[in-house]
């Protein structure tokens, strides 16, 4: 089966005023059924790639993108009304905000409700009904009484799952999540990423997953692209990705995990000393020089994009032989 | 919640035995009653009888607490001017003062909570910026010289209004505007701020990403939050139009309570006095904890507390 692609994004740019460039030519595929993982640290971009695909920028982001479509609809020429009859019914996001992403005033039931109400031909009670049973998915117990529930009567835990199931109310082809696992235990988290497997076999969801869990990357990702300072420096079939990491980047992440493959649950990208910096329009170099133990010269010109493998690319002067047993 | 009320509550008594020590203190302090109620061909003798009718030759403590005992029973004492309970006399007048205030707070919600909202929604774009220019204007514009201007405009020259009394329901238009326009800027200022703040919220973004109409996410969504603050507002500002009653009745000669008060006061009938500033800042202290309630209502984390 080929794999039929869901979301395709090329060359996306996001300004943040005159100085700041937070997405540098940002390009990744989200097909059908299939799982791509971003991942890196924080500050390099991810959640504004999400936002912006999304079309959720705050007031003041500027976007620009040779390419965004969506199950074959360009994205860039809708209006905010044609992208709102999308958003929350054939893509959805979740958000890294569990405590702030619901409205104070508000029970949970309404919320959820309102989703659906808005998409689809349906009664308060079958909306009610279907968060319920929403809720119940994603492990809560007594859907009934949460749903009468305000968010402050909610730990963070919970509404990160009422932010999950809320997304799947209308159930969705693409799913952007950013980090909507990090405050849940391991047994809920193990049970979501059940949940939304069995969503991807049975709909073919798409899931862009924003993580800094390599554990959890390493279970689900079908490919990972690694992002820093606002470029994927690295894309890949998540098994090539783990066998054959070429970017100096990836493999300081990856530095802390002893053997590839086998990664512990809950893992944590490996620490690179230095922060990720903050670049503005027209940068040229690679934007991890400064941290790079491989850095020279060349390193401050145009940097090509390489291949290291079928469907295998990476950003980064260096050949993709370079030698393995040097870390970043 | 009923913690929360309690405290309000008490709040609020302490509140109205400080407004009733002022009040008492300061007619007393405006002179010798007995003095300028007996009038100026009076003898000595005359002032001390009527010193002594009204009560007036007890020590200032055992006055005090006779008149709070009476006005807690509802007996707020004899008008010298009219020979009559003064309660009487605000009963009278108060529909007319009620509903001129409600008249002007509605037209300045009205407003006030529309252009707020436009105001916050364009933010930082021409159309915010005019109006809050309109808001500046407004705050530095006299009422009494506002309402004269409408009153030769509208009443004068156009005769779409009348000028003045309250035989037809017209009769309220004019006023109530004038009330509302003090009001107008610090609500709009307000709904805007309060709007600002929801628009950029987390929860805003989780709307949109949902999808939801524009018409939706401001005005169920955001306007649900920027709301609370408002109706705390909305109350305080109908106290200040009772209060501020008392120029606009006299400029359009309405007969209500500020009238009485502007009366009062100009002829020294010190009971009335006393009783109108009790009886103003009492359903203002009512007002302030009616919006709290109101608060309560509208806030599920206070609801719970
Ligand atoms: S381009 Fe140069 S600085 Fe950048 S990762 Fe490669 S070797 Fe390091």
């Amino acid at each position: 089966m080929t794999p039929e692609p869901l979301l395709e994004v090329a060359d996306l740019r996001v300004r943040f005023g005159a100085r700041v460039e937070a997405v540098r030519g940002v390009s990744l595929t989200v097909n059908k059924g299939e799982t791509h993982c971003l991942v890196g640290e924080s500050g390099c971009g991810k959640s504004v790639t999400a936002l912006a695909t999304m079309g959720l920028l705050a007031r003041g982001a500027v976007r620009s993108s040779g390419r965004l479509r969506f199950a074959g609809q360009d994205l860039t020429n809708l209006s905010e009304r044609e992208l709102s009859k999308l958003r929350g019914d054939r893509m959805a996001m979740i958000f890294q905000e569990p405590m702030t992403s619901l409205n104070p005033a508000f029970t949970i039931g309404s919320q959820m409700a309102e989703v659906m109400q808005r998409h689809r031909k349906v009664t308060r009670a079958e909306a009610m009904e279907r968060a319920g049973f929403l809720l119940f998915k994603v492990g809560i117990t007594n859907p009934a009484l949460r749903l009468g529930q305000f968010p402050h009567q909610l730990s963070g835990g919970l509404r990160q799952r009422v932010m999950i199931a809320m997304a799947l109310m209308c159930e969705p082809e693409l799913l952007i999540a950013d980090e909507p696992t990090t405050a849940l235990d391991v047994t809920v988290q193990a049970q979501i990423l059940r949940l939304l497997a069995g969503f991807q076999r049975e709909l073919g969801l798409g899931i862009l997953l924003i993580t800094h869990d390599l554990g959890v990357v390493a279970r689900v990702a079908h490919r990972v692209s690694v992002m820093y300072a606002g470029e994927v420096v690295e894309s890949a079939p998540a098994s090539q990705l783990f066998a054959n990491p070429t970017h100096p980047y990836t493999r300081g992440l990856l530095a802390s995990v002893p053997v590839p493959g086998k990664i512990a649950r809950g893992s944590r990208l490996g620490s690179i000393p230095g922060t990720v910096p903050r670049i503005g329009p027209g940068f040229a170099g690679c934007g991890f020089r400064d941290r790079c133990g491989h850095a020279s010269e060349a390193c401050a010109g145009p940097i090509a994009v390489q291949q290291a493998g079928p469907d295998h690319i990476y950003r980064c002067q260096l050949q993709a032989s370079w030698p393995q047993d040097q870390a970043a | 919640m009923l913690k929360f009320l309690l405290r309000r509550l008490v709040l609020a008594l302490l509140v109205l035995i400080t407004v009733l020590t002022v009040s008492f203190t300061l007619t007393r302090l405006s002179g010798d009653v007995a003095v300028s109620m007996a009038g100026p061909t009076a003898s000595q003798e005359d002032v001390e009888t009527i010193r002594r009718a009204y009560g007036l030759d007890r020590p200032l403590p055992v006055q005090f607490l006779a008149w709070v005992g009476d006005a807690a029973s509802g007996d707020l004492g004899r008008s010298y001017l009219y020979h009559a309970p003064v309660a009487g006399l605000i009963r009278d007048r108060l529909p007319i003062t009620l509903t001129l205030g409600l008249t002007g707070l509605g037209i300045a919600l009205i407003v006030a909570i529309p252009l707020g909202i436009l105001a916050a929604m364009y933010e930082a774009t021409i159309l915010d910026r005019a109006i809050m220019m309109i808001a500046v204007i407004g705050q530095a514009m006299p009422s009494f010289w506002l309402g004269l201007s409408l009153v030769i405009l509208l009443g004068l020259r156009l005769q779409w209004l009348p000028l003045s009394g309250v035989e037809t329901w017209q009769g309220y238009i004019l006023p109530g505007v004038v009330l509302a326009f003090s009001a107008i800027p610090a609500l709009m200022r307000l709904t805007r701020s309060g709007m600002v703040d929801a628009l950029s919220s987390d929860y805003i973004r989780t709307a949109r990403a949902k999808g939801l109409t524009r018409a939706r996410i401001v005005l169920h969504h955001a306007l649900r939050n920027a709301a609370m603050p408002v109706v705390a507002v909305a109350a305080v500002q109908l106290g200040f139009m009772l209060g501020g009653s008392i120029v606009i009745e006299a400029v359009f000669s309405l007969n209500g309570v500020g009238y009485l008060a502007w009366e009062s006061i100009s002829k020294n009938d010190f009971p009335v006095v006393q009783s109108v500033v009790l009886f103003l800042a009492t359903i203002y202290i009512a007002l302030t904890l009616m919006a709290d309630m109101l608060n309560a209502l509208l806030d599920p984390r206070l609801r719970s507390a």
